[in-house]
């Protein structure tokens, strides 16, 4: 799960890094009125939405009087920022987060991260902040600072000095960069996070350490345990359908081609999608129905897939283990009695109660392609897309 | 032989008397699998499936001579318990579990490296279908039948793609030695490498099929392994072509964050490291096939 700045920001400087003073503003009133409660001369407005590289998509502006913050908020207020993170659709803002400006000396780049090779939590960091951890890995490997930290003990003082004085962070500066590297990852660690990024880090012209932006994301295994981390989800930053999907179990992706897929397994999910492309196709999303569906789970799994205008032709793949081939094609002829089918449908049935499965699609009289194997099933549902659509 | 799992192996099932747990130890058993018993903390004294409950894991060992065990135990809970499984003296682990928090599989890894090497428990998954040992036992909630015994050894990260794997080894009579879901995870028991390594010393193993995905380090670093120590050959298939970056396809592990992480870019990595890449995930029957052909097994 991810969160916005403003709330990053919030929590660590409960753990001890420093930020500086700002508010939310859900209007360009609000804006003006945020920056007269911050005082000062000059502001940030920035856009609050679940993405990084924000500045150079326009939703971070520098304003320096009550004209320019108004504007600035008018102007990014429900407006669609694409990032090279967000997809082509873009997120949509709704939240700004007005606050004071600072003089900067130096930005550096630091972020906390799950290594999956050493299986350990590790610390990135680099004197060249501002740009993205890919760019500076691209231009200024020798800039890159890293730290692994053992999971018995967890970060130690000596690991955070370490790092500030490979960052070449003043001496006078150490103790406050000690307090920040040592927060971060105590917040990394009791919050259960997947990744902490503060980019940039800046040093300022009267030596203070502040985190200019922020970002966490969290494990979504672990929210059970952070109720006040899941309070923090904001929905519209998601993915309508993903976020029906997930609300009811399923593991849903939306894709940018038009073929919809229903499949159990997250690698046969992927592998099926592999064969639609290959079979000169592309998928409109991944979906994987888990295990044990019964079916009105798979017919609402079905249905979702529908829900996608782009979608033109529709493949189920079910490899039956601790699922059932027969509720798999129940569930398919419930949706099928409750939605106008208007593309071609290719089901293929494997494993589990394989034959009855098969024996309740036959005789529903439903307008159904069956296929007997995976390659079968991607050849059969590119060429009926291609008929249906009149596409080479 | 096949490896971890045999007729012989004492398996115990850890959250044996819960739903999920009582489903799956039937079928295991049904499938033949020496199920010596299981522990529900709070249930021990009872009998469940007509086998002995114990509160504890040491307990379970003590009496039944238990050396494997089975965790169908609850995401908040499981990392609990295969530490105890670690700590009782069992010697394999399957954690069938799916949604574990990563930071504790983060502990666990790192508390089972306080044994010996030699008194060391070894961990396949979490969120993982299990290990089968085709015609021998199976830990795990695949369906049995669909695995012929044979000499193939199979190590996958999912579970229903390893099922399409060995039907359509099955379908031109190949069968499997063991076959090892090493789970969709981030942070797991096993790695392919590891696996890789016991299939490189188990005689009756001729060669391997690896079904790796998109995301993490561990195919690359298996096709490196392979490359210098591997005495059998190896048919690979990467699952995620049509993935798109930083975004997770259902497996927490499954999502492209690094260089080197696609599916693209693996199969490259397996390629210039000798093992034969099927073309599609169709065609991972065939392509093994044409290895065994190739390199004269019968």
């Amino acid at each position: 799960m991810e969160i916005h700045e403003y709330q990053a920001k919030e929590i660590l400087s409960g753990f001890g890094i420093q930020t500086l003073s700002g508010g939310l503003a859900y209007s360009p009133e609000q804006a003006v009125y945020r920056a007269k409660e911050i005082g000062g001369n000059v502001w940030v407005v920035k856009a609050q939405i679940h993405s990084g590289a924000r500045g150079k998509a326009g939703g971070i502006k520098v304003c320096r009087n009550d004209d320019q913050i108004w504007e600035a908020a008018d102007d990014l207020l429900g407006k669609r920022l694409v990032t090279h993170q967000t997809g082509p659709a873009g997120k949509v803002v709704h939240r700004l987060y007005v606050e004071a400006g600072c003089d900067i000396d130096r930005e550096i780049y630091l972020a906390y991260v799950l290594d999956r090779a050493a299986e350990r939590v590790a610390v990135v960091a680099s004197a060249q902040g501002g740009m993205e951890i890919e760019e500076i890995a691209h231009s200024k490997p020798e800039s890159i600072v890293r730290c692994s930290i053992e999971p018995a003990v967890g970060m130690q003082e000596f690991q955070a000095r370490e790092i500030a004085f490979a960052l070449k962070i003043p001496p006078s500066m150490i103790s406050q960069a000690v307090t920040t590297f040592m927060g971060c990852y105590r917040a990394f660690r009791d919050l259960d996070a997947t990744m902490v990024e503060i980019n940039p880090l800046v040093i300022t012209k009267d030596n203070k350490l502040i985190a200019l932006d922020a970002k966490m994301s969290f494990d979504d295994n672990a929210l059970f345990r952070h109720p006040n981390i899941s309070e923090l989800r904001d929905k519209s930053q998601e993915d309508p359908r993903e976020m029906q999907a997930a609300d009811r179990g399923l593991s849903y992706v939306g894709l940018d081609g038009n073929i919809g897929c229903m499949i159990n397994g997250a690698g046969l999910a992927m592998a099926s999608m592999d064969m639609i492309k290959l079979a000169g196709g592309e998928p409109a999303n991944f979906l994987d129905i888990g295990g044990g569906a019964n079916p009105e789970r798979v017919a609402k799994a079905f249905r979702l897939v529908l829900s996608d205008p782009k979608v033109e032709a529709f493949l189920v793949n079910i490899f039956a283990g601790i699922n059932r081939c027969d509720w798999v094609a129940e569930g398919i002829i419930q949706a099928l009695d409750k939605v106008e089918m208007k593309v071609p449908l290719v089901v293929r049935l494997s494993g589990t109660n394989v034959e009855a499965g098969r024996k309740i699609i036959k005789e529903s009289g439903k307008p159904i392609i069956s296929a007997d194997t995976l390659a079968e099933a991607a050849e059969k549902v590119v060429a009926a897309w291609k008929k249906h659509t009149g596409r080479k | 032989m096949a490896i971890l799992l045999t007729e012989k192996s004492r398996v115990i099932v850890q959250g044996f008397t819960g739903q999920i747990g009582t489903f799956h130890a039937n079928d295991m058993i049904k499938y033949g699998t020496n199920i010596v018993g299981g522990v529900t903390p709070g249930k021990g004294g009872t009998r469940h499936l007509d086998r002995p409950v114990f509160n504890t894991v040491k307990e379970a060992v003590r009496e039944t001579g238990a050396d494997c065990s089975i965790i169908f135990v609850p995401a908040p809970y499981a990392a609990d318990s295969i530490m105890e499984a670690a700590d009782g003296g069992i010697r394999y682990c399957v954690a069938i579990t799916d949604g574990i928090p990563a930071q504790d599989m983060i502990r666990v890894k790192r508390y089972m490296r306080r044994y010996r090497e030699a008194n060391r428990m070894r961990l396949t998954g979490p969120n993982c279908a299990g290990t089968i040992s085709p015609g021998k036992a199976m830990m795990g909630i695949m369906p049995g039948h669909i695995y012929m015994p044979g000499d193939v050894g199979i190590v996958g990260r999912s579970g229903t793609l390893g099922y399409e794997a060995a039907s359509q080894m099955k379908a031109l009579g190949i069968g499997v030695t063991t076959s090892v879901g090493i789970g969709g995870d981030p942070i797991n028991g096993s790695s392919f490498k590891d696996i890789l390594e016991l299939f490189n010393g188990d005689p009756d193993t001729r060669m391997v099929v690896m079904i790796g995905e998109i995301g993490g380090p561990q195919e690359a670093e298996a096709a490196r392994w392979a490359r210098d120590n591997m005495k059998k050959p190896v048919v690979a298939y990467i699952a995620g072509l049509t993935a798109p970056k930083g975004r997770r396809m259902g497996h927490a592990g499954a999502i492209i964050s690094a260089f080197g992480e696609s599916a693209a870019e693996k199969v490259e990595i397996l390629k210039e490291c000798g093992v034969t890449v099927a073309p599609t995930p169709a065609a991972i029957g065939q392509t093994v096939a044409e290895v065994r052909k190739k390199h004269g097994i019968k």
